[in-house]
């Protein structure tokens, strides 16, 4: 499973939004795209989702070229966008439901590993933001695409939460590794979680740099307080200081 | 506290009782004559003198209303999955459907007795020209206002139009649909009264336009009152129904009014 962008471009109008992006996701990795709000991540993954066609490049899914085609990727908004009529475990089966048969079971394992087995029937409105999350983050798990794209799952949420929710998705993704390709305007957070980051410039986004993440993993609960972490937020920070 | 809560619960009930009182004590002070207005201790006894005669016609009624009610909903429902498929037509057919509300009833009547005879067929367009025009603006506007937050999702998984339907637009829409239902069945039983006016063998209509013709305002009360009963029942009936196809919906609002 692998997926590269090739030479990407998108305008809306005479907005440039997308200038000369490539980048690729590999098997089991956990890419980042970190860049200023508004630089254009949020079209990347229409691109990929297919909900748009690039003006140019391609997008490359295991070789196949798939622009504008839909249904491949399996997708985390930035709001949980659970369906308030459904309960929690019918919320987690929706992404499997659109293209096959749901694994009822599979979902209530995977709800009971996350502690959220007594809330199988309940609704969404009875639960807390960051449970919201979790559940939205398993129905994307469950989804039988190979590719996860995250769009920016945690801003919406507070601190302490956003921290707990960070740790909690480590530990799952290091137990069950999946391709991710993840959205942030945090650059702890892409430091945090992933094996790679590309940086984004303003608008127009083009990738500015590639940075190999080299943190060991399982990565360490007191991994943001080293001095090679604290150097490489740093470095990024001087990187993004002259886009913003 | 405790007379805060029953007075929620059944404040409208001592309120109606209240007017009733007052009603009652009015007409005796008065002695106005009971052609002119009857207390409603008289409009009771005259229920239960009439009843058995009178029962024939609330069945007739019923069950005209209750068929004039499906048809008319059931119509309102489709045109509105119709246009909210077809958003091109819509735009050409949302000023009709107002237009059609604009038909005075009681003109429009007596011309399709003229048309279609005395049959079933007339009346129940009748209660479906009321009927359907609630359900069709509420379930079109429960239709296209789906969150986007949730359409979106759906359409980054690669979700079909017709998974959309089903899994989004659809059960979205349910609230709204059952607003609209809940006024379409109240309206349903004037509907069918209406149409009652206009030459039925039997019927609340039909006992209605008899009593008010003969000034036996007892019995024209007792076919007010009978109304209204009706309207209430349908609505509850409407309401229960509601509950069980939207639990999500009341036991959202329910948490979110506790926590106030």
């Amino acid at each position: 499973m692998k997926v590269s962008i090739d030479g990407v471009y998108k305008s809306f109008g005479h907005t440039e939004v997308l200038k000369d992006v490539s980048l690729s996701v590999n098997e089991g990795e956990f890419v980042t795209l970190l860049g200023p709000s508004g630089s254009g991540k949020s079209t990347l993954f229409h691109l990929i989702g297919g909900l748009m066609t690039p003006d140019k490049g391609s997008i490359f899914l295991n070789g196949e070229q798939v622009n504008g085609k839909r249904g491949l990727i399996s997708y985390m908004p930035q709001q949980p966008s659970l369906l308030p009529w459904r309960t929690v475990l019918d919320n987690v089966l929706l992404g499997q439901e659109l293209s096959q048969k749901p694994e009822i079971e599979k979902g209530k394992d995977w709800l009971r590993k996350v502690g959220l087995g007594d809330y199988e029937n309940s609704y969404p409105s009875e639960l807390s933001g960051g449970m919201k999350q979790r559940v939205a983050f398993i129905r994307a798990l469950l989804s039988p695409q190979n590719l996860m794209c995250l769009d920016e799952p945690f801003s919406a949420l507070d601190e302490l939460t956003r921290l707990e929710m960070q740790r909690w998705l480590l530990s799952i993704w290091e137990e069950h590794r999946r391709s991710i390709l993840f959205v942030t305007h945090s650059i702890e957070e892409a430091l945090l979680l992933s094996d790679r980051i590309y940086i984004l410039s303003q608008r127009p986004a083009a990738v500015i740099e590639e940075i190999n993440v080299p943190f060991s993993r399982p990565r360490k609960e007191a991994l943001p307080f080293t001095d090679q972490f604290v150097a490489y937020k740093r470095h990024i920070y001087d990187v993004l200081k002259h886009e913003v | 506290m405790k007379f805060r809560v029953i007075w929620k619960k059944a404040g409208a009930v001592f309120l109606l009782f209240g007017i009733l009182v007052i009603w009652e004590l009015a007409v005796n002070w008065t002695d106005t004559p009971a052609w002119l207005l009857p207390a409603p201790s008289d409009i009771f006894s005259e229920a239960q003198a009439s009843y058995p005669d009178f029962f024939g016609h609330v069945l007739s009624t019923i069950y005209l209303t209750l068929l004039g009610f499906l048809i008319g909903s059931s119509v309102g429902f489709l045109l509105a999955v119709i246009l909210h498929i077809l958003p091109k037509i819509r735009d050409t057919f949302y000023p009709i459907l107002i237009l059609s509300q604009n038909v005075p009833i009681i003109v429009l009547a007596p011309l399709l007795i003229i048309w279609l005879g005395f049959g079933i067929l007339p009346k129940i367009i009748v209660i479906g020209l009321v009927c359907f025009f609630p359900v069709a603006i509420a379930a079109l506007d429960g239709l296209k206002n789906t969150s986007s937050e949730l359409k979106h999702y759906l359409n980054m998984m690669g979700a079909t139009k017709y998974q959309l339907f089903w899994k989004l637009e659809l059960p979205h829409a349910l609230p709204s649909l059952f607003s609209g239902l809940k006024i379409s069945a109240t309206y349903s039983v004037m509907g069918a009264v209406i149409s009652e006016w206009l030459g039925a063998k039997t019927g609340v209509g039909v006992y209605m336009t008899l009593a008010s013709s003969s000034f036996r305002t007892d019995r024209v009360f007792v076919a007010i009152f009978t109304i209204m009963l009706l309207s209430l029942l349908f609505f509850f009936v409407i309401v229960i129904v509601e509950r069980i196809f939207t639990k999500w919906h009341t036991k959202g609002v329910d948490k979110s009014e506790s926590k106030h």
